[in-house]
C-alpha cells in the first residue's frame, strides 16, 4: 500500500530576554543550579507574576514575520498539573486566546516548487525547570534556573508530508526567529526545540490517521531521524494488522528509535482557565505599527534583493541569507569590492574556515574590512586567486592584514612581461616533446606549460598573462 | 470585657500630645493579649519582643520630631499576609513552620507609616470559612459570647479589635471575610474595590476576588489605614494605578440629598429583628437628609452558588504550589513523587480546604468547565451588571451584612451549604469588585449586627463618608462586647 505521511510541528523558541517572563530573575544559561530562582520563580506564597513587556514585542514581531494576525487581545491561562520542576503546580501559558494566529511559511522544495505551511498559532508561555537525576545519590534534584524563561510556542498545521519538509520548515522558523533577534536559536542549550506530531494514512484517504507526538527534539538531524523512524514504525504496526496508539513518545538518539512515554489515558486534564493574576495583553494598532517599523529585512525579501542587486546565483544566496550575520558580513564586503567575488569568498574560504573552527560569523578572525583588503589585491592583479587563498590562511592564523603578508612573503604577482617571458621561453626550450604535441593539436598540453611557468615563478606570475604569452609563442 | 477601647485616631492624639508613649500603648496591647487571648484565641503568633523594640524606636522618632501621625500605634496582621522573619501560617498545618522571606505590600506600607505589628491573627485556614472554625490552630471565640463564632475568615482580627487587644487589624475579604466578622463582632470592617490595594504578599485564595481590608472601630480609622495601603504596586498586575483620593477629607461631606438604594431582595426571609435594625439605620440617614430608594438585584439568589464555583476553581489552582517540594509541610516516608504529593496534601490541608480544592478541580475539569466555571463567570457578569444598574439610580447600596447575628460554634460547621449561605449579602461586592463596609447598627438578642454599605467601583471615599456620617449620629460602634458603653 502507498502511505501518506502527515506531520505537524510545535516549535518552542526561547525568547532572548534578559529577565524571565514574569519576574526580574536572569535568564542567562549555565549558572549554578537555583541561583536564578527568585521568589516568583520559586512560586512562593503570596508572590505574583508581572509580565515582561519585551516578550509581547517579540511575539508581535514573529506574528508580522509569518503574515499572521497579532491579536489585539490575548489572555494568559493556567495549565494545571503537578510536577516537581513546575513550582506553582501550573504553567502560565496561553490557551483560548493566543497572541499570534493564522500565519504561514513558504517552503521551497527540492524540485524548486513552493509549498505553503500553515502556522495555526504562536503563544507565549513560561518554561519549566529541570529535574536532575545524576550524581544526586538516588534522589532527584530540582534546578529552577530555567523555570519562568519565556517561550514562544509555534504550532503548525499538519501540512508537512515528509521528514525533510518538516526539517525544512523548522529551519525556516529558526532562520526567522534569529533574523528577528527574538531567540538565539541555540539548540544545544535547548533554546530551540520541537515536538513532532506524526501520523500516516493510505494515499487518497481524507481522514487523518492516529497520531503520536514525539517530544523534545533538539536538533534538525534528530527531527529527521525521529520522524523517519516513527513513520516506519507506524506503517509496520498497521501493515502487521495492528493499530497506532495515540501517545507521547521520546526519541532516543543513541539507539535511533522512539519509545512510548505515556499513553492517552495517562494524559493530564490540564484544567486550563484564564490566569486571574494577569491582565489580558492588549495590543493597539499604534503599537503594532511601531513594531512593524522596527522590523528587520526578512530572509525572503533579502534573498530577492540579493538576486536583483548583486546578480548572485541562488545557491550562493541561500548560503548568504541563511543567517542575518552572514548576510550583513557579505554586504559589508560587497560594499568594498566586486559582489560576486565577495560572494565567492564568503561562501567559500570564509565559510570553510568558520566551519572548521566552529565559529559563528560574528566571531570570524577576519572581519569584512580585512577581507576587502585581500579581495582588492585580487582585483588589481597584485595576487592571483590561488595565492590569495594562502594569504587568507595566514590572515586567519596570524591576524595580520593582506598587504603586510603579501609584502613580507614577497607574494606580489609578477606582471613584468620580461620576467614572465624569460620563464616561458625557458619552459618551451626545456620541453620540446610537449611543444610537438601542442603543435599537433593537443590543446590540453597548454595546461602543462602554464603549470611549469607558475612553478618556475613560485606561483606569482599573472596566470592570464602567462596563458596569453604561451599561446602566442607556441602558435608562432 | 474590655474596660476601654481607643480608636487609632484617639491613640494618635494621645501620642501627639505626649500623654502616652508608644511603649506604653504597646505594652498595654501585649498585656491585654496576655490576659484575654488564652480564651479568645485571636492570635496565632505574638511578636512581643520585636513590637516593644519597634515601640522604643517609634518613641525616639517622635522625640526627634520625625514621627508620622500613626507612628508607634500597635496593630495586628492577619496571618495571611507575609511578614519577613515572622511565621506566616495561613492557619494551616501546611505552613505551620513557614517563615516568609519578605513583607507583603500591605505590611511594608503599614511598617513604613510606623505602625507596629504585635502579632499575626487567627483565621479560617487559607481564608476558607465563615466561622473561623477551619483554622488548624482552633476556632476564635466571639468576644460578645465565647460560645459563638466571631465570623470568618478574618475572625481573629475582628475579635482582637472588638476585645480591645489592638485598635486595628488587617483582614482579607474574598466573599465577605472582612465585613462578616466585623458585623458579628460589632466593629467596622472595610473592603476596598478589587485592585485598590495590592495583593502582593497576601497568600492567594481566589485571586480575582481577594482584597485586603481593614478591621477597626470606626470608619474614620478605616479611612486612615486605607489611605496608607491603597495605591499602585508594580508587583501586582491587577493593582490599579488610579490616584488615591484623600479619604479623610471626604469623611466630612454631608449625605443630604444623596440617594441610598435598598435592594428589596435583601429582605426576603431576613430575620425580623435584623430587618428592624436595618430600618432604624435607614431612618438615621433619612434624618440626615438622604433619600432611601428601593432597588433590585434580581440575580442575588445566584450570588452564593456563583461564588462557590469561581472561588474554589481559583483556589484549586492557587493551592497547587503547596506540594511539599520547596517550602511548608512535607509528609515523611513517601515512596515516590506521587505519594509525596498525596500524603503531603492529605495531611497538610484541613477538610474545608480539601473540599474546596476538590470542588474547584471538578468545575474546571474537561467536560464540566463550560457547565460550571464558564457559566459562573457569565452569571458573575450579570450580578455585576445588576449592581451597575443600581448605581445609575443611587449613590450607595445599603442592607444587612449577614442574615443573622453570630451563630454558635459548631452550629454550622458540619453543613457547608448552611455555612455558605451566611455569605449571601457579602459575596456580590466581591464578584463585582466593589468597595463595601460593615458598620455596627444594632443588637439582636444581645449580639451585634452590621449595616453593609456598597459603593460603585473605586468609590471608597463615598462608602467611608456614608459610614462615618452614620457613626457621627449613632453609638452602636462604641458598644463594648457585653453591650456596655
Amino acid at each position: 500500500m502507498q502511505w501518506e505521511v502527515v506531520i505537524g510541528l510545535e516549535v518552542h523558541a526561547q525568547l532572548a530576554t534578559h529577565s524571565k517572563i514574569f519576574s526580574g530573575a536572569s535568564t542567562a544559561y549555565g549558572a549554578e543550579p537555583n541561583t536564578q530562582a527568585d521568589l516568583v520563580t520559586l512560586g512562593y506564597p503570596g508572590v505574583l507574576p508581572v509580565l515582561n513587556q519585551e516578550v509581547v514585542v517579540m511575539a508581535a514581531k514573529f506574528g508580522l514575520a509569518v503574515g499572521a494576525t497579532v491579536a489585539p487581545r490575548s489572555v494568559f491561562a493556567r495549565k494545571n498539573y503537578f510536577y516537581p520542576d513546575l513550582p506553582k503546580g501550573y504553567q502560565i501559558s496561553q490557551y483560548e486566546l493566543p497572541i499570534v494566529e493564522h500565519g504561514h511559511i513558504d517552503l521551497t522544495l527540492e524540485d524548486g516548487s513552493v509549498k505553503r505551511i500553515g502556522i495555526t498559532r504562536a503563544h507565549l508561555e513560561e518554561d519549566a525547570g529541570k529535574s536532575l537525576h545524576e550524581n544526586m545519590g538516588g534522589k532527584t534534584g530540582i534546578d529552577l534556573n530555567r523555570a519562568g524563561t519565556p517561550l514562544l510556542e509555534i504550532v503548525s498545521e499538519p501540512d508537512m508530508r515528509s521528514a525533510k519538509e518538516a526539517v525544512n520548515y523548522m529551519r525556516r522558523i529558526h532562520q526567522i526567529v534569529r533574523y528577528l533577534g527574538i531567540s538565539d536559536g541555540n539548540m544545544q542549550e535547548g533554546s530551540f526545540r520541537c515536538d513532532a506530531n506524526v501520523s500516516v494514512r493510505p494515499v487518497g484517504q481524507q481522514e487523518l490517521g492516529t497520531r503520536t507526538e514525539i517530544k523534545n527534539l533538539n536538533s534538525f538531524r534528530f527531527v529527521e531521524k525521529a520522524i523517519n523512524f516513527e513513520i516506519e514504525r507506524q506503517i509496520e504496526v498497521i501493515e502487521d494488522g495492528g493499530k497506532v496508539v495515540q501517545e507521547t513518545r521520546l526519541y532516543d538518539s543513541d539507539r535511533d528509535e522512539t519509545r512510548s512515554m505515556r499513553g492517552k489515558e495517562e494524559a493530564n486534564d490540564y484544567r486550563y482557565f484564564p490566569d486571574p493574576d494577569l491582565l489580558p495583553v492588549e495590543i493597539s494598532a499604534e503599537f503594532l505599527e511601531s513594531v512593524k517599523a522596527a522590523m528587520p529585512e526578512l530572509p525572503q525579501a533579502k534573498a530577492a534583493r540579493f538576486a536583483a542587486q548583486y546578480g548572485l546565483k541562488s545557491v550562493d544566496i541561500e548560503v548568504l541569507t541563511a543567517a542575518q550575520g552572514t548576510a550583513d558580513y557579505f554586504e559589508a564586503v560587497a560594499a568594498g569590492c566586486d559582489a560576486k567575488l565577495a560572494a565567492n569568498w564568503v561562501t567559500g574560504e570564509l565559510g570553510a574556515a568558520l566551519n572548521r573552527d566552529g565559529l559563528d560569523i560574528a566571531e570570524s578572525r577576519i572581519g569584512p574590512a580585512a577581507l576587502i583588503g585581500l579581495l582588492k589585491r585580487i582585483e588589481d592583479n597584485t595576487v592571483s586567486g590561488k595565492i590569495a587563498k594562502d594569504v587568507f590562511a595566514t590572515m586567519w592564523d596570524e591576524g595580520s592584514d593582506a598587504d603586510a603578508i603579501i609584502n613580507a612573503k614577497g607574494l606580489k604577482q609578477i606582471t613584468d612581461t620580461g620576467a614572465i617571458e624569460a620563464a616561458v621561453d625557458r619552459v618551451i626550450a626545456e620541453n620540446p616533446e610537449q611543444v610537438q604535441q601542442f603543435r599537433e593539436g593537443k590543446d590540453k598540453v597548454l595546461g602543462f606549460f602554464v603549470g611549469q611557468v607558475m612553478k618556475a615563478t613560485q606561483g606569482k606570475a599573472n596566470p592570464g598573462q602567462v596563458n596569453q604569452m604561451l599561446r602566442d609563442k607556441l602558435n608562432s | 470585657m474590655a474596660e476601654q477601647r481607643h480608636t487609632l485616631a484617639e491613640m494618635a492624639r494621645l501620642l501627639e500630645s505626649g500623654a502616652i508613649s508608644s511603649r506604653e500603648l504597646t505594652e498595654a496591647s501585649l498585656a491585654r493579649i496576655e490576659a484575654r487571648d488564652s480564651e479568645l484565641n485571636a492570635f496565632i503568633t505574638v511578636t512581643a519582643e520585636t513590637a516593644l523594640a519597634a515601640a522604643d524606636r517609634a518613641d525616639q522618632q517622635r522625640a526627634k520630631g520625625n514621627a508620622g501621625p500613626l507612628t508607634g500605634i500597635p496593630i495586628a496582621q492577619k496571618d495571611i499576609f507575609c511578614t519577613a522573619g515572622v511565621a506566616t501560617t495561613c492557619a494551616s498545618r501546611m505552613l505551620e513552620n513557614f517563615v516568609s522571606p519578605y513583607d507583603a505590600t500591605v505590611v511594608e506600607r503599614l511598617n513604613a507609616a510606623g505602625l507596629i505589628s504585635v502579632g499575626k491573627t487567627n483565621m479560617d485556614e487559607f481564608a476558607m470559612g465563615s466561622s473561623n472554625e477551619t483554622s488548624y490552630f482552633g476556632a476564635v471565640k466571639n468576644p460578645w459570647d465565647p460560645a459563638r463564632s466571631p465570623g470568618g475568615s478574618s475572625g481573629g482580627s475582628a475579635a482582637a479589635v472588638a476585645a480591645g487587644l489592638v485598635p486595628m487589624a488587617t483582614g482579607t475579604d474574598t466573599g465577605g471575610s472582612v465585613r462578616q466578622p466585623a458585623a458579628l463582632c460589632g466593629i467596622t470592617g472595610f473592603k476596598p474595590s478589587y485592585g485598590r490595594v495590592s495583593r502582593y504578599g497576601m497568600i492567594a485564595f481566589a485571586s480575582s476576588l481577594d482584597q485586603a481590608g481593614v478591621l477597626a472601630l470606626t470608619a474614620e480609622d478605616a479611612a486612615l489605614i486605607t489611605q496608607l495601603i491603597a495605591g499602585f504596586d508594580e508587583r501586582d498586575s491587577t493593582c490599579s494605578d488610579q490616584p488615591v483620593p484623600d479619604y479623610m477629607a471626604a469623611l466630612a461631606s454631608s449625605v443630604a440629598g444623596k440617594k441610598i438604594g435598598v435592594p428589596t431582595e435583601y429582605f426576603d426571609g431576613l430575620d425580623d429583628n435584623c430587618a428592624q435594625a436595618m430600618h432604624a439605620a435607614f431612618d438615621v440617614y433619612r434624618q440626615l437628609g438622604a433619600e432611601i430608594i428601593d432597588v433590585h438585584l434580581p440575580n442575588l439568589p445566584l450570588a452564593v452558588p456563583t461564588y462557590y464555583v469561581v472561588s474554589p476553581a481559583e483556589a484549586s489552582s492557587n493551592l497547587s504550589r503547596f506540594d511539599g517540594i520547596r517550602f511548608g509541610y512535607r509528609a515523611d516516608g513517601a515512596e515516590d513523587i506521587e505519594s509525596l504529593y498525596k500524603q503531603t496534601r492529605s495531611v497538610g490541608f484541613g477538610d474545608e480546604v480539601k473540599r474546596r480544592i476538590m470542588t474547584g478541580t471538578y468545575v474546571l475539569s474537561a467536560g464540566y468547565y463550560d457547565a460550571y466555571y464558564l457559566k459562573a463567570q457569565k452569571v458573575r457578569q450579570l450580578i455585576s451588571n445588576d449592581m451597575a444598574r443600581c448605581f445609575e439610580q443611587v449613590d450607595i447600596i445599603a442592607g444587612p451584612t449577614t442574615p443573622t447575628p453570630a451563630f454558635r460554634l459548631g452550629e454550622k460547621v458540619d453543613d457547608p451549604v448552611q455555612m455558605y449561605l451566611n455569605d449571601i449579602y457579602t459575596v456580590s461586592a466581591n464578584l463585582a469588585g466593589l468597595p463595601g463596609i460593615s458598620v455596627p447598627c444594632g443588637l439582636v438578642d444581645g449580639l451585634p449586627v452590621g449595616l453593609q454599605l456598597i459603593g460603585p467601583h473605586f468609590a471608597e471615599a463615598a462608602v467611608l463618608n456614608f459610614a462615618h456620617q452614620y457613626q457621627l449620629h449613632s453609638d452602636w460602634h462604641k458598644l463594648l462586647p457585653g453591650g456596655t458603653n
